[in-house]
C-alpha cells in the first residue's frame, strides 16, 4: 500500500481549492447581477412584479440548496439538455445567491430615508434617475458589510456541489479520504482550508459594519 | 421534448416519503431544542463567563460558522471513529446539527444579551437576586424575546441544511427522494415533490416557532 504524507494530501486538496474559489466567484458575480434585477423587481411600482420577485425569493430561500442542485442537475437532463455538473452547479448557485442578495439589498434600499425619494422626485428625476443618482449610492454604503458577509455563505454553499459530482474542495476531500483511509486528517484539513477562505471575509464584514456604525453615529 | 410527467406512481412510495419527513422533523426538533440550549450556554460564556472560557467558545463559534455543514458532518461521521468514537448515521446527523446551530445561535443570543442595558444587571442585583437569577430572569428572557425572529430564521436555515445528512445515509426526506429517483429514474418528479414538501415544512416550522415564541414570551416587556 502506498503511504501518503501530509504534504501529498494537502497538495491535492489545495489544487482542488481553485475550483471552489472559481465557482464561488462565478456564483457571487452572477448572483449579484441577477440579484440586482430582482431588487429592481422587488421595489418596482407594479404590484405584480413585486410579488413575482417575492415568490422567487420565498421559493429559493424556503427550499434546500441541495434540492435546487438536484433539480438543475437531474431535472434539466430530462429536457434533452445534457447538463454537466459544473453548469448545474453554477446555475443553481447563481439563482440561489441572487435570491439572498436581492433580499439583502432590498433592506438596504429601504433603509434610505423616505425624504430622499421625495427630494429627488421634487427635482423632476425619473424613477431610474432617482435610483441611479440618489438611492443606490446611499444604499450601497449600507449594503457592503452584509454582502461581504453573505459571500461566506456562497463559499460554504459550493461544498454541496460535490454531491452532484463537481470536483472541488469537498469532493477532493472525499476522494483523498478514499485513497488514504485517513478521514480525520483529510476532513480536518478540508475544514481548515474552508476556514482560511471564509474567516477573513467574516472578519472584514464585521470590521466594515463597525466602521459604518461609527460613521452613522457622527451624523 | 417528449418526456411525460407523471406523479401518480409516487403514491406507491409514500411510506418512504412519510418516513423521510419523520426523520427530518425529528432531526430539526432535537437540533433546535439542544442547539438553542447549547447556544444559550455559549452566549453566557462569551458575554459574562470567566475569562479563560471566552476564547475557547469564540474559537468554536468561528470555526463552525466558517466551515460548510457538509464537512462538519463528514468530520463527525467519518473522522471521529478514528478517535474511537463510533456513531450511527442518525447520531452523527443529530450531533452535527446541534453543534452547528449551537454556534450560530450563540452569536444571535449574544447580540441580544449585549443589547441589555447595564442598569438591568444592577437592578437585578439591587433586588438581592443572585447572578444566576439575574441572568435567567432579567437578562436572558428579554434578550431571547428580542432576537426570537432572527433565531427562528436560523432554525429554518438549519432545517433546510439538514438535506445534506442524506449523504451519510441518514434516511431523511432527501434520502427518500434519492431512493425513489434511483428506483424509477424519475428524477424530476421525485425532487420537485420533495422540494415542495421542504417548502411546506419551512413554512410550518416558521409558524410553529412563532407560536412557541408567543407561548414563552406572553408578556410584552418594555424595550
Amino acid at each position: 500500500m502506498i503511504e501518503f504524507t501530509i504534504w501529498d494530501i494537502l497538495r491535492n486538496l489545495l489544487l482542488a481549492t481553485r475550483w471552489t474559489i472559481v465557482l464561488s466567484f462565478v456564483s457571487f458575480l452572477g448572483g449579484g447581477i441577477v440579484g440586482l434585477g430582482l431588487l429592481f423587481l422587488r421595489i418596482s411600482k407594479r404590484k405584480s412584479l413585486r410579488s413575482l420577485a417575492r415568490y422567487y425569493i420565498e421559493l429559493f430561500q424556503g427550499t434546500p440548496l441541495l434540492m435546487q442542485l438536484f433539480i438543475a442537475f437531474f431535472g434539466l437532463g430530462l429536457f434533452g439538455v445534457d447538463v454537466p455538473a459544473w453548469l448545474a452547479a453554477g446555475l443553481a448557485l447563481i439563482l440561489w445567491t441572487a435570491a439572498f442578495l436581492g433580499e439583502i439589498w432590498r433592506g438596504c434600499v429601504e433603509a434610505v430615508a423616505k425624504g430622499q425619494w421625495e427630494a429627488s422626485a421634487s427635482l423632476g428625476m425619473g424613477w431610474l434617475q432617482q435610483m441611479r443618482y440618489v438611492i443606490l449610492p446611499q444604499a450601497m454604503k449600507v449594503a457592503v458589510p452584509p454582502t461581504v458577509g453573505f459571500s461566506v455563505q456562497v463559499i460554504k454553499g459550493t461544498a454541496l456541489t460535490s454531491i452532484i459530482g463537481f470536483v472541488e474542495l469537498s469532493k477532493a476531500g472525499t476522494v483523498v479520504t478514499n485513497a488514504t483511509f485517513q478521514p480525520f486528517t483529510v476532513y480536518g484539513l478540508v475544514a481548515l482550508i474552508y476556514f482560511a477562505l471564509c474567516w477573513p471575509l467574516s472578519k472584514s464584514s464585521q470590521i466594515l459594519e463597525r466602521k459604518l456604525n461609527v460613521a452613522h453615529r457622527n451624523h | 421534448m417528449n418526456y411525460q410527467f407523471e406523479f401518480g406512481w409516487l403514491l406507491e412510495y409514500y411510506p418512504q416519503i412519510v418516513k423521510g419527513i419523520g426523520i427530518t422533523v425529528q432531526l430539526i426538533a432535537v437540533g433546535a431544542v439542544a442547539g438553542i440550549s447549547l447556544g444559550i450556554c455559549c452566549a453566557w460564556a462569551r458575554a459574562l463567563g470567566p475569562a479563560w472560557l471566552k476564547p475557547v467558545v469564540a474559537a468554536y463559534v468561528e470555526l463552525i460558522r466558517n466551515t460548510p455543514f457538509l464537512i462538519q458532518l463528514f468530520f463527525i461521521f467519518f473522522g471521529l471513529p478514528s478517535l474511537g468514537l463510533q456513531l450511527s448515521e442518525l447520531q452523527a446527523a443529530n450531533i452535527a446539527m446541534i453543534v452547528n446551530l449551537g454556534a450560530y445561535s450563540c452569536e444571535i443570543i449574544r447580540a441580544g444579551i449585549q443589547a441589555t442595558p447595564r442598569g438591568q444587571f444592577e437592578a437585578g442585583a439591587s433586588l438581592a437576586m443572585t447572578r444566576f437569577e439575574t441572568f435567567r430572569h432579567v437578562v436572558l428572557v428579554p434578550s431571547l424575546q428580542r432576537i426570537w425572529p432572527a433565531l427562528s430564521s436560523q432554525v429554518v436555515i438549519v432545517m433546510l441544511g439538514s438535506a445534506v445528512v442524506s449523504q451519510i445515509a441518514a434516511e431523511d426526506l432527501t434520502f427518500a427522494a434519492n431512493f425513489i429517483q434511483s428506483r424509477t429514474f424519475r428524477a424530476f418528479e421525485a425532487y420537485i415533490v420533495s422540494t415542495i414538501i421542504y417548502l411546506v415544512l419551512a413554512i410550518l416550522l416558521r409558524q410553529a416557532l412563532a407560536i412557541v415564541g408567543g407561548f414563552i414570551f406572553p408578556r410584552r416587556t418594555a424595550r
